[in-house]
């Protein structure tokens, strides 16, 4: 399904977070967003979630703007994961992937066997069956995170968004839950902090900078030492490996810019 | 480019609704068998016991004209004072429970109940203000002083703990400074406005009492359970997709301001409905609720009935305690709910801490 930014706005009062993004998502493309702490990607993404209403533009779900569809239809079309989200309930994996049945059950509808086939599916896709039963609290991040895309996946989704989905993860873990939602037949937006990853992982490449979308295309065509070094103020070669992949290789002491920003902001 | 889809996802889904649960029957009559059973205690236990036979008896004299011969000061202790009581007991505990276990999912805060949020102090100056001061002026009863204290009450303690930052025990700071400066203000209105006679009933009252709790008493409170359960169980889908906080919620299509609204104040009219009548109790919201997870999980489509049912339950055996466990003379049931619910608040405390 096709997903669409028009002219995004949103600021926190006088600080422009969003400043007037616009881009499509093909269906079935993988979009990466990148940009440094604090360049408004998770706030694009929750507004493309339908979550966070824009101060001005739309987003366009299958050519519909987004906030005219019914909150539930959305979530049945498109899934959302924050960064990080934790509970303090002494929930099992298996009924946190359950959670994303909710778009589907109504006050007065059971859970049907057919819910229960959807959430297995969802379980084995990101290969947790295993620990279904266990506790949320003796999972590991990598786990809860695969759990998170389950959940996704259990909504049934055209369309996944995700928020550097990768954090506090070792290598292993990222590249393992890069290559699963990779493998998902679906349109994917997400914020992305590795370069290499994104470059590795994306079919195209957003760069944000301080709330602008200053360029989108395919990696090799984004992803220049010239781009780096004036939005992330680093050095760096950017040279295609063996695979023909773009591979960005960081030189230390090239920290050009040194602009005070506030980490956080979004 | 994306590899061979998987088989399930796209697979048209047939939503096929199954009744309800078989084992949601048998349940259910155990539920029901254990709150009659708990009603009769309470309608049986007292200083003046009355075998459980005759309780029965005069429920069927009462409800179904049965005509058994019956002492009529026996059926009169039972009927008119003991099994109005055990109802409104049952009733209080119930929605007291529910309030709590709700304010408890959608705060995420396992130490949230209406009573350590202000919400109760709030709603005894609203009935005070009301009976006392005449607020309103005759348009307002007393319930809806207390409804209107306990909305304001969380409202002001929402904001404090907003200004005081996000972390999870700033709400319940709030609630204790809440709490103090509601009580501070009934103590205020009582010591104005009130005689002395009025002032010792109603400091009686506040600890929470159910003594003077009649037949007319059960008009409001068991309508306000039923309704509030009611509304509780519409919303357990969104209760449970709080789990992971308010945007999760929001991502699973959840309309997450209506929904607070919605259950925020059904806890708060509980809550008021209930201080109104006896008083205010606390720390049965913050208990059961932990009790009810232990014994049925987190899901809120079993926890909210059990939530309910162990309230009722134990708050009839709190009154049978209050009434019984100090010869000739009846304890607030305040008293017994907080020796129970200060250490088990302790408790989660601890648990709280242990768990980052």
């Amino acid at each position: 399904m096709k997903l669409s930014a028009q002219n995004l706005c949103w600021s926190a009062g006088s600080l422009d977070i969003v400043r007037d993004v616009s881009f499509d998502v093909a269906p079935g493309e993988f979009l990466g967003i990148i940009g440094p702490n604090g360049s408004g990607k998770s706030t694009l993404l929750s507004m493309l979630a339908g979550i966070r209403k824009p101060l001005s533009g739309q987003v366009l779900m299958g050519g519909q703007p987004i906030r005219s569809i019914g909150s539930r239809e959305v979530a049945r079309k498109l899934a959302f994961v924050e960064q990080q989200a934790e509970t303090a309930e002494r929930i099992t994996a298996r009924q946190a992937v359950e959670l994303g049945r909710t778009p589907y059950l109504g006050p007065l509808s059971g859970w049907s066997v057919e819910d229960d086939a959807i959430v297995d599916g969802a379980l084995e896709n990101v290969d947790m069956v295993d620990k279904a039963e266990r506790h949320w609290h003796h999972l590991s991040g990598g786990e809860r995170q695969r759990l998170h895309i389950g959940r996704a996946l259990a909504q049934q989704p055209q369309v996944l968004l995700l928020d550097e989905p990768t954090n506090h993860l070792d290598i292993g873990h990222q590249i393992d839950l890069l290559d699963l939602v990779r493998r998902q037949d679906l349109t994917v937006v997400a914020a992305l902090h590795d370069l290499n990853h994104a470059a590795m992982f994306c079919d195209r490449i957003a760069i944000m900078d301080h709330g602008r979308l200053s360029a989108i295309g395919a990696p090799e065509q984004v992803l220049t030492s010239d781009m780096i070094s004036s939005v992330f103020g680093v050095d760096a070669i950017v040279a295609p490996d063996e695979d023909g992949v773009c591979h960005v290789r960081f030189r230390p002491n090239g920290r050009k810019r040194v602009i005070s920003r506030k980490d956080d902001l979004t | 480019m994306p590899s061979p889809l998987p088989v399930w996802r796209n697979k048209a889904v047939i939503v096929k609704r199954i009744p309800s649960k078989i084992g949601g029957t048998g349940a259910a009559i155990t539920a029901l068998v254990l709150l009659i059973v708990a009603l009769i205690a309470g309608a049986a236990i007292g200083e003046t016991a009355i075998p459980f036979d005759v309780v029965a008896k005069t429920i069927a004299n009462r409800l179904f004209n049965a005509g058994f011969p019956l002492e009529p000061l026996d059926e009169g202790i039972v009927w008119s004072y003991r099994l109005s009581r055990a109802v409104v007991a049952a009733c209080c505990g119930a929605s007291l429970a529910l309030a709590g276990a709700v304010l408890q999912s959608l705060l995420r805060n396992p130490l949230a109940d209406p009573y350590i949020l202000g919400i109760s102090a709030g709603a005894s100056t609203g009935a005070v203000a009301v009976a006392l001061l005449g607020l309103g002026a005759g348009l307002l009863t007393m319930p809806m002083g207390a409804l209107a204290g306990a909305l304001a009450a969380f409202v002001l303690v929402s904001l404090l703990a907003m200004r005081a930052g996000s972390g999870s025990n700033a709400i319940i700071l709030a609630g204790v400074a809440g709490s103090q400066m509601f009580n501070a203000i009934t103590s205020f209105i009582v010591t104005k406005s009130a005689t002395a006679e009025q002032a010792r009933g109603i400091m009686f009252w506040l600890l929470g009492n159910l003594s003077g709790v009649r037949w007319p008493d059960v008009g409001l409170a068991l309508p306000v359970t039923i309704v509030g359960l009611l509304v509780c169980l519409w919303h357990v889908r969104a209760l449970d997709a709080f789990a992971f906080g308010n945007q999760a919620a929001a991502s699973l299509g959840i309309r997450v301001r209506r929904v607070q609204i919605i259950l925020i104040c059904t806890a708060a009219a509980m809550t008021a409905a209930m201080v109104s009548l006896v008083g205010s109790i606390g720390f049965v919201g913050l208990v059961i609720p932990h009790a009810a997870r232990l014994i049925v999980g987190v899901r809120h489509g079993r926890l909210l009935p059990v939530t309910a049912l162990v309230g009722a339950v134990f708050m009839i055996i709190a009154d049978i305690l209050s009434r019984t466990i100090i010869a000739g003379q009846v304890l607030p049931i305040g008293v017994i709910t907080a020796l129970f619910g200060a250490p088990a608040f302790a408790f989660i405390l601890g648990q709280k801490r242990a768990r980052p």
